[in-house]
């Protein structure tokens, strides 16, 4: 027993010195001097205001934006969380139903089933290309552009599976978004387009 | 599609971890450059560890012991203290006791259950000092364990089993730590935070405000995956596109949470000096793999018709779907890893079925890092056993009889599954104040139960996310179970190692009955199979096979 002590105890100082602290602070040395913008959270700033990170959601509510898929955390990026609700629930078979209820009246379309159903993060940044297109109608007529131009916006942001093999065809909203309000302001300019607010 | 996906998938797991275990096996052998091998022993010599000396199974037992005790205490006291501590920009208080005590257990084991968020109860300094320290020895006392009850059955009986300091040290430092910094550094350029700054505040475009918690992520998870530890940075784990931003970084720590499991198999065949025994370990391990995935998958794609059309999208991120996220699930409940990039909680019930039965029959399909190897050797005694019944004769493995003792001891070793999910699970499903943690009514309910006992006696760490573990009666009794699920089977274990190097080795005979043939590969299944059936169905019954007769009949709870 005495005769493990010694090794536990130096060994357990010397992993902590080499896997707990040089370990993880020379690879933030290392990512930082190699991959800065990465490393620090992919922060998107705008004319130096920091507007959010491309790899987390953020909660857009208002008709001119494209919308991401439903979070079961309030897009809360410092407290994550899902829904956890099983698949015999009744409180989550109600709450889609209810989703699905307020997106087709909001899009007109049929909701693909991304668009109701809450992400495991509850800060997905993607959604599929057929939610991100079906909004394409709401958005060009709020911002008073062609839905033609605005699908082709949209259209332009899809990123297909990795190897043409792995993961699934999605559209990252926020930027996204960014790409829609520098090609349409909003509010519209004077005298542009049908604007209905 | 899917199949060229998982086929090409399989092919690079395979490969990898074949050239993965040349490599350990000149490690664990003590085959390095001189460099290495100066530098390993000036070390252990300085921490008075006497690295040229064997030692017999029992204090190989006690080291391990000792050792992970003395982790333990470090690990709590930080956590309990962190508040005072440096590296903590966010302001983060000490933990709770009972809290404290089940997270060090949970990191000491190699289990990674989290009744924690990161980002919000734990500071930098606990993140990395503790946990990813403990990430790197979790996993290197699990290695280290499955290479001495190698010896015990390979090695010549003049051998030992060798020393619990050498191998620990290089597990971390030539195996662990090399490819923990290539992952990180990957992870790190795909978009996992490598920062010691705290969260950053975003003004949105709509205005509105968003508090973005990020911090030293990349390396910590790298060892998390490799070390089948799984224990996220953040509070939703690796579906945290922090955690794994993209197709590419999922790929790679899905090929990580398999790649040192699958290489045990193979180095187990190497240190055999046959490498078709490995082979054979790894054809049970991988068809048991195939059948449920295909399970999980089949099932997970076709989706649930309650909620719509589609994928079974609830709780899983659009850049993986449900087939990546299927993939992931079958890996982290086989490997013993308990990271997940979707909420099992929502999944299916069969793949929920799936899940629990991988964890309940011990942790064995790959496994955890060693613990997979060491575990899956206990239902070859017990195979092996069974087939010398049938046909009449003392049963023999790589020329080693087995007899009563090692029989005794396997099944001990095998009763501390029962022992922690049914004994576990029935308290947790009669006591008032432990029942309040279930957040469904019905048989789903029920399901959250037996995850939460399957994963911490198979040492695993993934959860159903809905059930309330963070209750104090909670934490106290995973954290008991987890301790028993780890050393009720490394102790066992190594006696059984200890007892058979001491066995003569008797040469291959036309009576011998071959251990690397397909009629063996089936034979261990159905041990495992049997044994894992017998013991839980029941309560499976009650729970995944359950809900999904009552969703058939278009009920919900």
């Amino acid at each position: 027993m005495l005769r493990h002590l010694r090794p536990a105890v130096a060994l357990t100082v010397f992993f902590t010195l080499l896997t707990g602290l040089a370990y993880p602070l020379v690879m933030t040395g290392a990512a930082q001097a190699m991959f800065p913008t990465a490393a620090n959270g992919s922060l998107i700033d705008r004319d130096g205001t920091i507007i959010g990170s491309e790899l987390i959601a953020q909660p857009f509510a208002g008709e001119a934006w494209l919308h991401p898929r439903p979070s079961a955390s309030g897009w809360n990026a410092a407290g994550t969380g899902a829904s956890n609700l099983g698949p015999t629930s009744a409180a989550l078979i109600a709450t889609v139903a209810e989703r699905r209820t307020a997106w087709e009246a909001a899009n007109g379309t049929a909701a693909p089933i991304d668009a109701i159903t809450a992400s495991g993060s509850g800060l997905d940044p993607h959604i599929s290309p057929e939610t991100a297109l079906a909004q394409a109608g709401r958005i060009a007529a709020v911002r008073g552009a062609e839905a033609g131009a605005v699908r082709g916006v949209i259209a332009a942001g899809i990123e297909g599976p990795f190897l043409g093999l792995y993961g699934e065809p999605r559209v990252n909203v926020l930027l996204t978004n960014i790409a829609l309000d520098a090609a349409f302001p909003f509010p519209p300019a004077e005298g542009e387009g049908q604007a209905t607010e | 599609m899917s199949l060229i996906a998982y086929s090409l998938y399989f092919a690079a797991l395979v490969s990898l971890a074949w050239l993965l275990a040349i490599w350990m096996t000149r490690v664990f052998s003590g085959a390095l450059p001189a460099a290495l091998l100066r530098t390993e022993a000036t070390l252990l010599r300085l921490c008075g560890a006497a690295p040229d000396r064997g030692i017999g199974w029992g204090a190989y037992a006690l080291a391990v012991l000792v050792f992970n005790a003395t982790c333990f205490v470090v690990l709590y006291v930080l956590l309990r203290a962190q508040g005072t501590l440096p590296l903590n920009p966010d302001g983060i208080g000490g933990m709770a006791p009972d809290l404290a005590f089940n997270t060090a257990v949970s990191f000491v084991t190699n289990t990674n259950w989290q009744a924690y968020s990161g980002e919000a109860q734990l500071s930098y300094l606990s993140q990395m000092a503790g946990l990813t320290m403990q990430n790197f020895v979790s996993a290197g006392t699990g290695m280290a364990v499955a290479v001495a009850v190698v010896r015990g059955f390979v090695a010549p009986r003049e051998a030992t089993l060798g020393n619990f300091w050498v191998d620990l040290t290089r597990s971390v430092l030539w195996i662990l730590l090399p490819l923990s910094v290539v992952l990180a550094l990957f992870l790190a350029w795909q978009g996992v935070p490598q920062t010691l700054q705290g969260a950053v505040m975003a003004t949105g475009l709509e205005g509105q405000d968003q508090i973005i918690a990020r911090g030293p992520a990349a390396a910590q998870i790298a060892i998390k995956q490799l070390g089948t530890n799984g224990g996220g940075f953040f509070g939703v784990n690796s579906a945290h596109p922090f955690e794994n931003p993209t197709i590419a970084s999922n790929m790679a720590q899905s090929l990580s949470i398999l790649l040192i499991p699958v290489a045990f198999c193979f180095l187990f065949g190497r240190m055999a000096g046959d490498r078709r025994q490995g082979w054979a370990i790894f054809a049970a391990m991988a068809v048991m793999f195939v059948a449920g995935l295909a399970v999980v998958h089949v099932y997970e794609i076709a989706g649930n018709p309650a909620l719509g059309v589609g994928a079974n999208m609830e709780g899983k991120e659009q850049r993986f779907g449900a087939m990546l996220s299927a993939l992931w699930a079958a890996s982290t409940t086989a490997a013993s890893n308990g990271s997940v990039n979707a909420m099992h909680d929502s999944f299916m019930p069969l793949s929920g079925l799936v899940m629990l039965v991988f964890m309940q029959i011990g942790e064995v399909i790959f496994g955890g890092v060693g613990a997979g190897l060491y575990g899956m050797l206990l239902y070859v005694v017990l195979a092996v056993f069974l087939a010398g019944l049938m046909v009449g004769r003392t049963p023999e493995y790589l020329g080693r009889k087995i007899e009563g003792r090692e029989v005794t001891l396997a099944v001990l070793a095998f009763l501390s599954m029962p022992l922690g999910i049914l004994v576990g699970g029935a308290l947790a499903a009669t006591v008032p104040q432990a029942l309040a943690a279930v957040q469904e009514p019905g048989p789903h309910g029920m399901s959250e139960i037996l995850y939460a006992y399957s994963s911490a006696t198979g040492n695993n760490g993934s959860a159903f996310g809905g059930y309330g573990a963070a209750l104090t009666w909670h934490t106290t009794a995973l954290g008991i179970i987890m301790l028993l699920g780890r050393y009720a089977i490394i102790i066992p274990m190594l006696a059984i190692a200890g007892s058979m190097i001491r066995k003569p080795q008797a040469p291959v005979t036309s009576g011998t009955f071959p251990t690397h043939g397909p009629l063996f590969v089936t034979l261990l299944i159905l041990t495992v199979l049997i044994l894992g059936a017998l013991t839980f169905f029941p309560v499976l019954a009650l729970g995944p096979i359950a809900e999904e007769t009552a969703r058939l009949a278009g009920q919900s709870f």
